[in-house]
This record gives C-alpha cells, sequence and structure tokens, in this order.
C-alpha cells in the first residue's frame, strides 16, 4: 500500500471478492499480451514509419513545463495520466483501481457534470463552474491535485436458472479531499474506464446511413428497443453531427477523441484543443497561471497538428485480432443464442467500412465488431444521471465486442462495463437493464450448458 | 542443403528436447578467418559480447563517478568540464548495449531506471523561466522543485523530501504516479544536472550550467548542498543499476538462462528482433524521424550535453556488433567470435554481404552526423525547421537504418526465424508485423 501517493481505496469489507490479480507476465504468451497493438493487416510498407511515429506519441511520457524536450512538455497542470498507455494498458482496456493501489490501475477518470442545459450546447455538459468537466487526480509539481478516489463496491447476488448465483458488485466513486474548495452540492459524476484501442479507424468508417438505418427513437418496431444517434457539436462544420466514439458517443470522430482525451486527460494543449492548461477552470487560477509547454515550433501548442495527425493514424491501424475456436461446436452453438436471446439486436454483428483514400487498409472491409454504435438506456443499475449531448443519463453508446476473449491477456484482468464493475463476462451480462432486460431475462434462463456456449462464443471474439 | 533447411528442423527439435544440439555451419568463404559458427555459438558469444558491454557501462560508469567526487570535492570549470567528458565517455558503451534491450525482458524491465527519456527536469532543479516568457508571477513555479524544497507537493500529493538520497529517487518518487519510466533518475538526470538546461533550442549551444551550482562556498542558484545530493544519489543509483545489469550477464546469470531458455532459434530470433525493434522502429523512428518532422530538439536524446550524434552513432554501432560478432571494449581490447554473419554466409553469401553493406552505410550516415556536429552542427541544429542540408543529412540516417531493416527481414527468413514468436520483451516489434513490407 502507498497510502501517501495514491487515491485511497475504501474497499468493501468482503475482499476475497475482489479479483486475484492475474500475473500477467507468467500466464501469457508476449504475442498475447500483445495482441491490439499490431498493425492493420494490409498496412503498406510507406505507412508503416507513420504508424511507427504515431505509437511514439501514444506512449510518450508527458513531462512538466518548462523543459528542455519542448515537444514532450506541457503535462497537466492537472492530469489524470502521463500517457495514452498508461491508462489504455497494452493499448487495451484499463482497470479500476485496486485495495493495493497498484500503480498499472490507472484506467478510471470521473467526468463531471452539475444540473443545467449545458449538454445541449456545444460543450455536451454543464461543467462544475471550479473542477471542470473532469476530476484530475494529479497535478505537476507545486499543485494540489483535485481530489483523491474513495471507492467502495456495494454487492447483490443474481440467481440464475439451474442453481447458480452471481455475484454484482456496484462501485461508488467519491471524490476526497478537495483541493480547490467544496464540490457543487450536486456534482454528477460520471466513472469512465479507457476502452480498448483496437479497430477505432474501422468503425470511424462505417457509413453513417448503415448507423441512422438502425435508429428506431420511438420504437416503433415495438421490440423494446429504441436505439438512438448522438448528435455531437462537431468543431469543423459548426453544427451537430453523429457522435461515434466514447462511452455516450460524445464524439463525432477519432481525431476530436484523441485530441479532447489529451487536452482533459493529461492536460496538453492542441489545435482542437489549445487550452494549454486542459482542464483548468477559471476558478483555478494557479493552474491557468502555470508555466505551459506551447512552443513554436509546435505551433504555438504543447502539441502540434503534424503530432496529432501520427497519432490519429496510429489509433486508426490498430488491428482487431482474429477470431479463434470458430469451428468448436460450442462456440457455434453460443453465437446461435447470441441471436436467438437478443443480443445482437444492438451488438449488429457485421458492417462492411467505406472508402478513405489515405487509409487504404481500412476501406471496403467487411468487419464484424458488434455494435450499433447507437444509444440505448441501459436501465438504472448503470444510470451515471449525466447527460451529454443527446444521451441521457441512462443511455449509453453499444460498446463494440470484438477483442472481448483477450482482455485478461492484454491488460491482466477482465473489468467490463463502462467503469470496470463486471469481472466476468456473466456479471457484464447481468448488469444489462432498460432495453436490454429482456434479453437479460433470456440470458438468466438459459440452461447452465447453453450460458457455457453462449461465454465460449463470446470468448472467441 | 541450404541453412534454412539445415536449421530449422534441428532447431526445432533442439528447443522441444534440448537446449545444446549442434547446428555446425563452416563458414568457408573468402573472409580472412574462418569461424566455427552454429546457432548455440552465436547465442553463447551474443551473450559473451553483453557481458563485456555492460562490464563496461559499469566501469565507465564509476570512472563518472569518480569525475563527479572531484568535482563535489573542489568545484572548478576544468572538474566540471572533466565529469562531463566522462559522462559522454560513459554513454559509449552503454548506447552499445541498447540492441540487447529490444529482446531481453530483463533489460527491458530495468532500462527505465537508467535511460528514461524524456526528463521531468523541472522536477528536480531550477529552470530558466524566461525561456517560456517573463511574467513575474509565475517565478514560483521554477523554483517548484526538488532541490529547492525539503517538502513539495509533487503529482498531487505532499512529499518529504528532507533528504535526497537513493530511496527518495528510486522509490518515493517513482511511485507517484504510477509511470514505469522514472523520469527523475538515469544517465539523463546525471547528464541535466552537470550541464542545465539546453536554452538554445535549435540553435548551437549545449547546457551552461556554472561548476558554482555545486559549491557549498560559493553557491550559484541556490541549495547547492541538495544540488550535491541529487547528483550524488542518481550516480550512485546508476552504479547499482548497472552493476546489477552486469551481473545478469555473468555466466550463469539471470539474462543469460533467460535467453537460453529460449532455445537456439529463439536465441537468434531475440537478436535479429532486437537489431531490427531498435533499427526501425525505436532509432529510425522515435528517436530521429520524430524530432526531424518537429523540427524540435524533443527527440535529441542526449539533449543537455549535445550528444545525440554519439549517441544515435553508438545504438547503430551496437547493431552492427550483434550482426557481426564484434564489440571493440573500451580498453581497445576486441572481442570476435561466431555470428549470424557467418550463419548467414553459409548459406547466402550475397545476402551476407548485403546486410554488412547496409550496416556500414547506417554507420557512414551516422558519421555524417557526427562530422556535422564536429562543425557545430549538433543534432538539434540539423533538425532546425529551415535548415535543408541538415535536415537531408537526417533523413539520410532513417533511410539507412529502414533499408537495413528491410535486409534483416531477408536475413531472418533465410535464418528460418522469421516466424519465431519470441516470448518475454514488450518492446518487440512483431518482426512480420513492424520491420518489413
Amino acid at each position: 500500500m502507498k497510502p501517501a501517493f495514491w487515491p485511497v481505496l475504501l474497499l468493501a469489507l468482503c475482499s476475497h471478492q475482489v479479483a486475484a490479480a492475474v500475473a500477467a507476465d507468467a500466464a501469457f504468451s508476449a504475442a498475447e499480451r500483445k495482441a491490439f497493438m499490431q498493425p492493420a493487416a494490409d498496412l503498406p510498407f510507406e505507412q508503416r514509419m507513420t504508424f511507427v511515429l504515431g505509437r511514439a506519441i501514444f506512449e510518450k511520457i508527458w513531462v512538466s513545463s518548462p523543459s528542455s524536450t519542448t515537444a514532450s512538455d506541457g503535462l497537466g497542470p492537472l492530469y489524470n495520466a502521463r500517457s495514452c498507455l498508461q491508462c489504455h494498458i497494452n493499448n487495451g482496456r484499463g482497470l479500476p483501481p485496486d485495495e493495493q493501489g497498484s500503480a498499472n490501475r490507472n484506467g478510471i477518470l470521473i467526468q463531471l457534470g452539475i444540473p443545467g442545459n449545458g449538454h445541449t450546447g456545444r460543450q455536451g455538459v454543464t461543467p462544475d463552474p471550479v473542477y471542470g468537466r473532469q476530476l484530475q487526480t494529479f497535478a505537476v509539481t507545486g499543485l494540489p491535485a483535485e481530489a483523491r478516489l474513495k471507492l467502495t463496491y456495494s454487492y447483490e447476488s443474481v440467481p440464475l436458472n439451474g442453481g447458480e448465483t452471481v455475484e454484482l458488485r456496484k462501485p461508488v466513486y467519491q471524490p476526497d479531499n478537495p483541493g480547490y474548495g467544496d464540490f457543487h452540492p450536486q456534482l454528477q459524476l460520471s466513472p469512465r474506464l479507457a476502452p480498448a484501442m483496437i479497430g477505432l479507424g474501422l468503425l470511424e468508417l462505417i457509413p453513417e446511413a448503415d448507423i441512422l438505418a438502425r435508429e428506431d427513437p420511438d420504437d416503433l418496431n415495438a421490440d423494446g428497443i429504441s436505439g438512438r444517434a448522438n448528435r455531437v457539436y462537431h468543431p469543423d462544420f459548426k453544427e451537430l453531427q453523429l457522435g461515434r466514439f466514447g462511452w455516450k458517443a460524445g464524439q463525432a470522430d477519432l481525431r476530436l477523441q484523441n485530441t479532447s482525451a489529451l487536452n482533459t486527460d493529461i492536460g496538453i494543449g492542441n489545435p482542437d484543443y489549445p487550452a494549454a492548461g486542459g482542464d483548468c477552470t477559471a476558478a483555478q487560477p494557479a493552474c491557468l497561471n502555470a508555466p505551459h509547454g506551447n512552443t513554436p515550433a509546435q505551433g504555438n501548442l504543447e502539441a502540434s497538428a503534424e503530432m496529432m495527425a501520427v497519432l490519429l493514424f496510429y489509433t486508426q491501424h490498430l488491428e482487431v485480432p482474429p477470431r479463434r475456436n470458430t469451428d468448436h461446436p460450442d462456440v457455434q452453438a453460443g453465437e446461435q443464442l447470441f441471436h436467438e436471446i437478443g443480443c445482437s439486436q444492438c451488438h449488429t454483428p457485421v458492417h462492411t467500412t467505406g472508402h478513405a483514400a489515405d487509409r487504404p487498409a481500412l476501406s471496403n472491409r467487411t468487419i464484424k465488431p458488434y455494435t450499433d454504435l447507437l444509444l440505448h438506456d441501459m436501465g438504472e443499475g448503470l444510470a451515471d444521471h449525466r447527460p451529454e449531448f443527446a444521451a441521457s443519463g441512462r443511455e449509453w453508446r453499444t460498446p463494440p465486442l470484438w477483442g472481448l476473449g483477450h482482455h485478461i491477456a492484454v491488460s491482466g484482468e477482465r473489468a467490463l462495463l463502462h467503469d470496470g464493475r463486471a469481472r466476468t463476462l456473466n456479471e457484464a451480462i447481468l448488469w444489462h437493464g432498460g432495453e436490454a432486460e429482456t434479453a437479460r431475462e433470456r440470458f438468466r434462463q438459459l440452461t447452465p450448458q447453453q450460458r457455457k456456449y453462449l461465454i465460449s462464443f463470446l470468448e472467441s471474439l | 542443403m541450404s541453412l534454412k533447411r539445415l536449421l530449422l528442423p534441428a532447431a526445432i527439435a533442439a528447443a522441444v528436447m534440448s537446449p545444446f544440439t549442434p547446428v555446425a555451419i563452416s563458414q568457408a568463404s573468402a573472409a580472412a578467418t574462418t569461424v566455427e559458427a552454429s546457432a548455440a555459438s552465436v547465442s553463447q558469444h551474443y551473450a559473451d559480447i553483453a557481458e563485456a558491454v555492460f562490464a563496461d557501462s559499469l566501469i565507465a560508469a564509476k570512472q563518472l563517478q569518480q569525475a563527479i567526487n572531484t568535482l563535489l570535492d573542489t568545484p572548478t570549470d576544468a572538474n566540471l568540464a572533466a565529469a562531463r567528458d566522462a559522462w559522454i565517455a560513459a554513454r559509449v558503451p552503454y548506447q552499445q548495449s541498447e540492441v540487447y534491450r529490444f529482446g531481453n525482458a530483463i533489460v527491458d524491465d530495468w532500462e527505465g531506471k537508467v535511460n528514461a527519456w524524456p526528463l521531468d527536469e523541472g522536477l528536480i532543479d531550477y529552470v530558466d523561466g524566461d525561456f517560456y516568457g517573463s511574467e513575474s508571477d509565475i517565478n514560483a513555479w521554477y523554483s517548484a522543485n526538488i532541490i529547492a524544497n525539503p517538502v513539495l507537493n509533487i503529482g498531487g500529493k505532499q512529499v518529504d523530501a528532507g533528504t535526497i538520497d537513493k530511496t527518495l529517487l528510486a522509490e518515493t518518487l517513482h511511485e507517484i504516479d504510477g509511470v514505469e519510466a522514472n523520469v527523475a533518475t538515469g544517465y539523463h538526470a546525471i547528464e541535466f544536472l552537470l550541464w542545465g538546461q539546453d536554452l538554445n533550442g535549435t540553435n548551437p549551444g549545449a547546457g551552461n550550467r556554472p561548476a558554482s551550482d555545486f559549491d557549498t562556498d560559493n553557491c550559484s542558484n541556490g541549495n547547492c548542498d541538495r544540488r550535491r545530493d541529487y547528483l550524488k544519489a542518481a550516480t550512485e543509483l546508476l552504479i547499482d543499476d548497472l552493476t546489477e545489469m552486469a551481473n545478469n550477464w555473468k555466466q550463469g546469470g539471470a539474462a543469460r538462462q533467460q535467453l537460453a531458455a529460449k532455445g537456439e532459434l529463439g536465441a537468434l530470433a531475440t537478436i535479429t528482433t532486437g537489431m531490427g525493434s531498435l533499427a526501425y522502429g525505436e532509432l529510425a523512428g522515435e528517436r530521429t524521424k520524430l524530432g526531424l518532422m518537429l523540427h524540435d530538439p524533443e527527440e535529441e536524446h542526449d539533449c543537455f550535453s549535445d550528444n545525440t550524434h554519439w549517441s544515435h552513432f553508438h545504438d547503430a554501432l551496437g547493431i552492427r556488433n550483434a550482426y557481426l560478432g564484434e564489440y571493440s571494449r573500451i580498453d581497445g581490447s576486441q572481442l570476435k567470435g561466431p555470428s549470424l554473419s557467418a550463419l548467414t554466409q553459409a548459406a547466402n553469401p550475397a545476402l551476407d554481404q548485403k546486410m554488412r553493406d547496409h550496416l556500414n552505410a547506417t554507420q557512414a550516415a551516422a558519421q555524417a552526423m557526427v562530422d556535422a556536429a564536429a562543425e557545430g552542427q549538433t543534432f538539434d541544429v540539423l533538425i532546425a525547421a529551415g535548415n535543408t542540408e541538415g535536415n537531408a543529412r537526417v533523413q539520410a540516417f532513417v533511410d539507412a537504418l529502414t533499408a537495413q531493416t528491410q535486409v534483416l527481414e531477408e536475413v531472418m527468413a533465410t535464418l528460418g526465424i522469421a516466424d519465431v514468436q519470441l516470448e518475454g520483451s514488450d518492446s518487440l516489434d512483431n518482426p512480420a508485423a513492424v520491420l518489413g513490407g
């Protein structure tokens, strides 16, 4: 335990229920651990250097200003991580904090909001007037962090057909030790886990019309599932665009997803989000006045357009590992059940990407991400009560399921859903509520054998 | 019989049954010396060179420590200059060791302690406020560092830095925000303390710290006692870390055991994949092309000392050493033994010659940067926007490394190791995916 330097964790008493840390190094080969770090299969040789340079930016450890390494400084002043890779473990999902405060479990950040109409405007949220749109739990030398995080879990058991019960844990995050005065009395907290980085350039190339064709906001087909596209402000077009990225589809494209994360999570100003102080607010003058890393060579920013371009290229071109065990009868039976109980109504298996002249390796590909990229009401159990553009506090974007079988090898353990609460596939399924309640109930009623098939299928992804 | 046919089944059998199955290939060539090479002997010699190169790194670091002690005893300009010279000399063997980082997990996991980059220099010591403008109200920021403050907020948490020692640097700071690479220790922390900030941007000139920064009787820039403590502790840590790695490569050491456990094919693949990962992704990409693209001294690896040209030269030389089975020790003695070159030559003499030609071309391109530096055009000047000739010289180095790596891929295919899955190092690029087209 490193109490002085790590978010204080007050875990529930039943610590035996905290998943045992998986000794990733021993259990998995380097190839398995690096399954999410490979370039797109058909990446032309002349684009490999761009991929390598983008990787360097993704893995770059930012330092505070001023520093001689002018293109690597500008950290914070408030930040959640020093590098992209620090949260996206091996390019995979992050992990929520544990009892020991293990250093590699920096995968959760807390987005903030307060009641208001901000979500209908350009920002997509109503930020806290002091703490901004996100809680930064680290700060550069000399400044206090915004808070430490207290994490507690509450537990409940869900019975399944056949006598088995599954224990679900619900995290409650509470900011402690506020560094800049009291929090807003109605502060909204939305914990967000760093997602896996694979296949993002492919999702970006799914034609908009194909996504919108699946919308059914008024549930006209009366299947209990609405499906709405988020509509988010895009600075290039100065108007609302289809949202694709983020847990609530709050960003229209990967470029903005990258640049907003760089600005808010690491505190690096860039062409899209030029504020060198990142998420510092006017109520945090010491933060705003802290040295910045803007340099002429970087276009008077901390990170230049060129740097963002190679980062974008890298994040677009991370290959999705091929499926495994597809000819196994259990897997095939599970795939059948996946459709039968209704999972595929939102987790749309197949899409075809469009064409982008600068991305030949991603163009015109048939892909199987298992998502419709639409928002769905997932019920009270998962709700964060913090709207983001058109997404309500109960709605979440269907996350892609590809790579699901690799998370333990890549990240060290499984931490599913938007805040990593689910330790197993079973738990993740059982958290589905709202529009997915019918499918979840069908899952609960499956025989143990059938559930095993379904899990085998998910593990094959 | 082709080498591939000979090597593959034998080595697979070796991996399964015994690590000692010999795969003898006699080098019958026009070369002056005939070296008996087998997969086992090549891997053995690769480890022998590692032992020598890390031993040399340790010896040179101890000489650096001596020079630093002399500086701290008598903080004169001459002694500071001698300490800087010793630092530059210490980089010569260390940079040649970097080829071992890629492929050997034991080196890769350790590397962040000794060679972490970039450095969080503002966390360590004073930096120049004027560098970023001169608003007086932000002056406080330029003294928010460990040397100036026995107690301070680091990473948003209050830290007791009353005593600057190895524990503070290696443990307390290291754990603050969970970053694997320690941004406050290693060669570059020592470099920063010896040179100070390089405030010249892409103009000529290195850092210019005065010797009086270490003089408690005539202290410049304040806190000379604590600055001395930091330099001393960082140097001691470097010695500790290098001692550990030098021991790992001695006979029976942990690094040799790791290598042996991979079997003969795995060991050969470790060598080549390490060469390729360093040459292409790391050296050509991150450390050279990125800086060139951004026209910024960012990835200038030895930026305080303006020693990047030598740093790159010796990185490349380490790659060449790994192929040729050669190493010139710092005392002038030579190591030469069974090599990948010999294995390749036995299978395809023309390919071996091609690989040698490319390695030599890379060294020539590196030498051109060294020559430029001698004329005042150091790496940071070469990559400046508008320096067309300088940019071209750096690009030539990138191109040479890229071409070399593509030939290396042919070598790997010829040796039957292109598809070997390597264990253990997360810094390795998947050779099939990244090395070539």
